[in-house]
């Protein structure tokens, strides 16, 4: 719908006279008359510079990526859970990868580790930071905060641009003749940095470090957008202390991104020099294919401190805005104030300066002087007050609630079962002691599939339900998205839970067969069954997917301007809100977002002005 | 058309699925909104209890299910003696956060269904409580100290590496692509230097022969290792990273090629003592290959196993090496049985640099250990022999210089003192050494050439205080060779000097002899 700016009289939505008449007025209307710059198709939809359909844009490529990282999975699921049966049938899609011998096809090892790194890099970048912060930091920090668009709307086309860029360089190098990268998503060196230890660190490798490179400049130019918007385009009235939780968490995410992802690229550069210019930083006294080579003096672990100073940052770029998310659909469905606001705002910005200094915990087993994790035991194990002080305040917001059990709501409260079952057992292993059992063991896959992978997916959900009426103007349909809740939780669990009696028997992760092991064969029930369930998840999102592209165009309509009954100030704007987001002033806020339930109202907007006899303590 | 068909009944379900949609979308609007989602949310409350509990007992009872074949549990005990002190560990964690994920799933799941939508009812205005925030951030702080102090004198302990002094001994584990390559010490219990310009395929380790602690080091098959005594691997890579995991002894390291690493452990029980601890429990009597029930059962079949925990490429999957623990004494016989690296595979090839002793004076002691077992050998089956036709020996290591019959090289120090101390261990023999040359040079020069080898070597015995009534020196210049002239091998063959027993057959030599004839 095209903003047009409203004349004086013609308003009769009563929050609209609100806004009128104490909202602040930008003269955006004169500034901006008729949006001719993006009036056009490719203006509009594909280089758009407002964020709401660029949160669109990462949210669809986000999902794009999703599919095919979970494709890529149920193959190795298959290998891992069905290693005898026949997969000639899957030689169309994979060719060259498919072995067949006696007419049974097996998976060629080399691709197993493809499919097993591709998966990791996809998930954890493309579909867990640029799907889900990409598209709800953009989304809604403008919205939430009363400002037109991004600081920099520019700058934010651009961060999706360089994203696809990222994305294209990464869907090409899957076509390669000698294979994808397949050194793992972590890709320590030596095996990244010599083709002749893996045949995907050649061609495979150097597209795989092009594409992640161009993915650190679109995290960083949305982030330097995200940090900039927070502080500089709140509307009046928007202190800190007044944003919504969500915000919250993409504004420290944004943070951590900045610090920790330009790291990441110097680790990267670091090891280009070594792959094609011959330095030694990562690489000493190698002897392969027959060649002893000439680096002298460079040490492989420096590389992973580079690479983890990053990597565990990452997770909490990954899982913060997912509790953010969690946060605001908990309070806003519960018909509660977020319980512990500022514990929760505290806990966010401990978990984010800790999470600087706590990234050797995945180098406890890497050779590393043992002295050293003494000070990482010691910060990994903190972060669980934090963690745990979040999850005490997510359930007692539930207390004493009025609960509506949408599907927005379900993956909320889905998403607090996960983060405590998988936080648990991140205490096991940022216990270094623990840890030299527990290192790179299926406990480990158990734990950070459920604590990041699963648990970032169930926030992403709750969030997509929960704005699907703000980003289409339509609903999603409920009874769909409370299978799909439900088919996720139960499938969740059956796929990750058994993985921890795995690991604890020992068995190491990204093993192609575990039958050459005596010690680790016992489980192949286990595997048929964990591959089973797999399949059986995977089909439940197709109800997802569904359900979300037909609500698009086919959904229940959005008749009223605020459907959840939220506080929050994009339930402001129009239904389908133009570019500027607001069609006249701006709102300006008069108090938290929280003030459910108050005085015995259901919710009070932040845009409501404190009336008289009331207090904005809460 | 299979494909087509699959496609099609793809498309079906999708249009099923959004059929269900949409026909629940319009049976709530028929009934009313507000009466279908108080029902859907009763029921998504209920559903969340009967989540909770099917999902508590589902943790529970497959974790009793699985409880015989998860380390730490059941008969899988540590074999290490560090080990149990990070299972105990284990459980005390696994005690805690079990009591934080049971209370906080109860709580999460029964508020959902306690405060269901009501009509009714208005929420609580509860925005926080300090009370309550100090305590529960207090409960987990104090929980994580123990967690932490408890971890970390654990850790500390663990990877203590070995102190000045303390007797220990050392093995090395070598990673590579995809295999692991164990080296063992030998004798003088130090791992001889490498460097990883020299691997090639007969040097599997990259180990300099120049230096003498390489020259016993040996590599098995196997990890034997002898119960109760510590052990410290040193942890090295060939080329990429991989990593040293011994599961059943709570052993983990990253082998990192250049810098090398270590772990140390004490193993506390043998093969053997696990076997027994796995028949005790009836899972591992199943036949150990389940196709075949008449195969082991699993307690007969197990094995300490050594595994790769660190992706090292396409083969990752497959570096195991077997580890067997077995008591002291077994130890030492299967040492017994083991042989050096060098003497196997290196020793008189042209990458040993002990290969020329005539211009060597000193050798090291490995070296000249083995000269004198093989010399102490060969003369004590010339001794034995009953065959006239053997009881001659070869002299291998006397050198002359060049031309001339005085000794160069290792001779009178490594070699002939081991003649010297074989007669004068046995008293009762004597000798004919003879001198022997190729056909280069006239026939003449060729004899004298002889007689004055063969003398020199008399000469050595006498002047050491051997009676000349038990030698005599002969020369035989060119007329017996063994070998071809035609050839430098050949040649080189033939200039030789050698001894021969002249000693008739004793009794009881010709005893044993009939007797192991007799044995064959």
């Amino acid at each position: 719908m095209a903003s047009v700016a409203i004349k004086p009289g013609t308003i009769t939505d009563p929050d609209d006279l609100i806004i009128e008449e104490l909202g602040y007025d930008d003269h955006f209307h004169e500034h901006h008359h008729g949006d001719k710059y993006q009036s056009g198709f490719i203006g509009k939809y594909i280089f758009s510079m407002d964020h709401k359909i660029i949160a669109k844009q990462f949210l669809i490529t986000g999902m794009f990526w999703a599919v095919i990282g979970a494709l890529m999975s149920l193959v190795f699921r298959l290998q891992l859970g069905f290693p005898e049966e026949n997969m000639a049938w899957l030689k169309p899609v994979l060719g060259q990868w498919i072995t067949v011998a006696d007419g049974v096809g097996r998976l060629d090892p080399q691709f197993y580790y493809a499919l097993v790194t591709m998966h990791g890099t996809i998930l954890v970048f493309f579909v867990l930071t640029a799907g889900l912060s990409g598209t709800f930091s953009n989304l809604l920090i403008p919205l939430q905060l009363g400002a037109r668009d991004m600081a920099s709307p520019m700058l934010n086309m651009l961060s999706y641009w360089f994203f696809f860029l990222s994305g294209l360089i990464m869907f090409f190098s899957l076509f390669l003749s000698t294979g994808p990268f397949s050194g793992g998503w972590t890709a320590y060196p030596p095996l990244s940095a010599l083709p002749q230890a893996s045949t995907g660190s050649g061609a495979g490798m150097t597209m795989w470090t092009m594409s992640l490179v161009f993915f650190v400049v679109s995290v960083l130019l949305g982030g330097i957008n995200y940090i900039t918007t927070v502080l500089n385009l709140r509307t009046k009235g928007m202190s800190l202390w007044r944003m919504p939780l969500t915000i919250w968490a993409f504004f420290v995410t944004a943070i951590l991104g900045l610090l920790s992802f330009p790291v990441l690229v110097s680790a990267f550069l670091l090891m280009i020099c070594d792959r094609e210019l011959g330095t030694s930083f990562y690489l000493s006294e190698i002897f392969i294919g027959g060649e002893a080579l000439d680096y002298v003096g460079g040490s492989p672990i420096l590389y992973q401190h580079l690479f983890w100073f990053l990597g565990h940052p990452e997770v909490y770029i990954i899982i913060l805005p997912a509790m953010g998310l969690v946060s605001e659909v908990l309070a806003v469905h519960a018909r509660k104030p977020i319980f512990g606001y500022k514990a929760m705002v505290y806990s966010i910005l401990a978990i984010g300066f800790l999470s600087f200094i706590v990234w050797a915990h995945h180098m406890f087993m890497s050779g590393v002087n043992p002295f050293i994790s003494n000070f990482f035991v010691l910060f990994t194990l903190i972060i669980a007050v934090p963690s745990a002080v979040k999850v005490f305040n997510w359930i007692t917001t539930l207390y004493g609630g009025n609960i509506r059990f949408t599907a927005a709501c379900l993956f909320g409260i889905g998403f607090v079962s996960l983060f405590i079952s998988g936080g648990l057992t991140g205490i096991f292993l940022g216990n270094s002691a623990i840890d030299i059992q527990m290192h790179d063991t299926y406990f480990v896959v158990a734990h950070f599939h459920i604590v990041m992978g699963v648990a970032a997916f169930f926030g992403m959900f709750a969030g997509i339900y929960n704005w699907f009426p703000k980003m289409y103007g339509r609903f999603m349909n409920e009874t769909l998205g409370k299978i799909h809740f439900w088919g996720t939780m139960i499938g969740a669990y059956a796929i990750f839970w058994p993985m921890h009696y795995l690991g604890m028997a020992g068995v190491p992760r990204r093993y192609y067969r575990f039958d050459t092991f005596d010690s680790f064969s016992h489980f192949a029930d286990m595997n048929m069954f964990i591959t089973i369930a797999a399949i059986l998840t995977f089909g439940v999102q197709v109800i997802f997917i569904i359900n979300f592209f037909h609500s698009i165009w086919r959904g229940k309509k959005v008749t009223t301007k605020n459907p959840w009954k939220a506080n929050t100030l994009e339930w402001t704007t129009p239904i389908n809100a133009g570019h500027g987001n607001w069609p006249g002033k701006i709102p300006s806020v008069h108090r938290w977002s929280y003030d459910y339930g108050k005085d015995g109202k259901e919710y009070i907007p932040q845009h409501i002005p404190i009336q008289e006899g009331e207090s904005e303590e809460h | 058309m299979t494909a087509l068909i699959i496609f099609l009944c793809l498309i079906m379900l999708a249009i099923i699925i959004v059929q269900y949609g949409k026909f629940r979308e319009l049976t709530a609007s028929i009934r009313g909104e507000e009466e279908a989602m108080l029902e859907s949310n009763n029921r998504n409350a209920a559903f969340g209890m009967f989540f909770m509990i099917s999902f508590l007992v589902f943790c529970v009872v497959s974790a009793l299910y699985y409880r015989n074949w998860m380390l730490g549990y059941g008969p899988h005990t540590s074999a290490s003696a560090h080990g149990h002190e990070l299972d105990s560990l284990f459980n005390w964690t696994l005690f805690f956060t079990g009591i934080v994920f049971v209370v906080c799933h109860i709580f999460l799941f029964w508020f959902g269904y306690k405060y269901k939508y009501s009509k009714d009812r208005k929420s609580l205005f509860l925005s926080h409580d300090n009370t309550l925030e100090v305590v529960w951030t207090a409960i987990p702080a104090v929980v994580m100290c123990f967690l932490v102090v408890n971890g970390l004198i654990a850790w500390n302990n663990v990877m203590a590496d070995v102190e000045e002094g303390e007797e220990y001994m050392e093995i090395e584990a070598m990673g590579r692509q995809f295999a692991w390559e164990i080296r063992y010490p030998g004798a003088d219990g130090l791992l001889g230097e490498r460097n990883y310009k020299l691997f090639t395929p007969t040097n599997p380790f990259g180990q300099d022969w120049s230096d003498e602690k390489n020259l016993d080091d040996f590599q098995p098959t196997d990890i034997v290792l002898p119960k109760g005594v510590k052990v410290r691997v040193r942890i090295t890579s060939k080329d990429v990273l991989h990593n040293f995991d011994l599961p059943h002894f709570r052993v983990k390291m990253d082998a990192v090629p250049g810098i090398p690493t270590h772990f140390v452990f004490t193993p506390e029980l043998t093969t053997e003592e696990y076997r027994q601890n796995l028949k005790e429990y009836e899972d591992y009597h199943a036949p150990s290959d389940p196709d075949d029930p008449e195969s082991e059962p699993l307690w007969k079949a197990f094995n300490y196993e050594l595994a790769c925990a660190e992706l090292c490429g396409k083969g990752h999957y497959s570096m195991k090496r077997i580890v067997k623990i077995v008591e002291p004494e077994e130890y030492e016989r299967w040492l017994e049985g083991q042989t050096s690296w060098y003497d196997g595979n290196i020793r008189g090839t042209a990458d040993d640099p002990y290969a020329n002793l005539s211009e060597r004076t000193e050798i090291p002691a490995f070296l000249a250990g083995r000269i004198a077992d093989e010399f102490d050998a060969e003369a004590q089956a010339a001794l034995d022999a009953t065959d006239a036709s053997k009881k001659t020996v070869i002299l291998k290591h006397v050198y002359y210089s060049t031309g001339s019959y005085s000794f160069s090289g290792i001779t009178e120090k490594y070699y002939l003192s081991r003649l010297l101390k074989f007669m004068k261990d046995n008293p009762e023999v004597k000798i004919e050494l003879a001198g022997h040359t190729d056909s280069v040079g006239s026939e003449e020069s060729n004899q004298v050439l002889s007689e004055n080898r063969a003398g020199a070597i008399a000469q050595y015995l006498l002047s050491n205080g051997i009676d000349d009534s038990r030698f005599r020196a002969v020369g035989y210049g060119m007329n017996k060779p063994v070998d071809t002239n035609e050839t430098e091998e050949g040649r080189a063959n033939n200039r030789r000097t050698e001894f021969t027993i002249l000693n008739a057959v004793t009794a009881a030599a010709g005893e044993a002899a009939s007797d192991s004839s007799a044995a064959e």
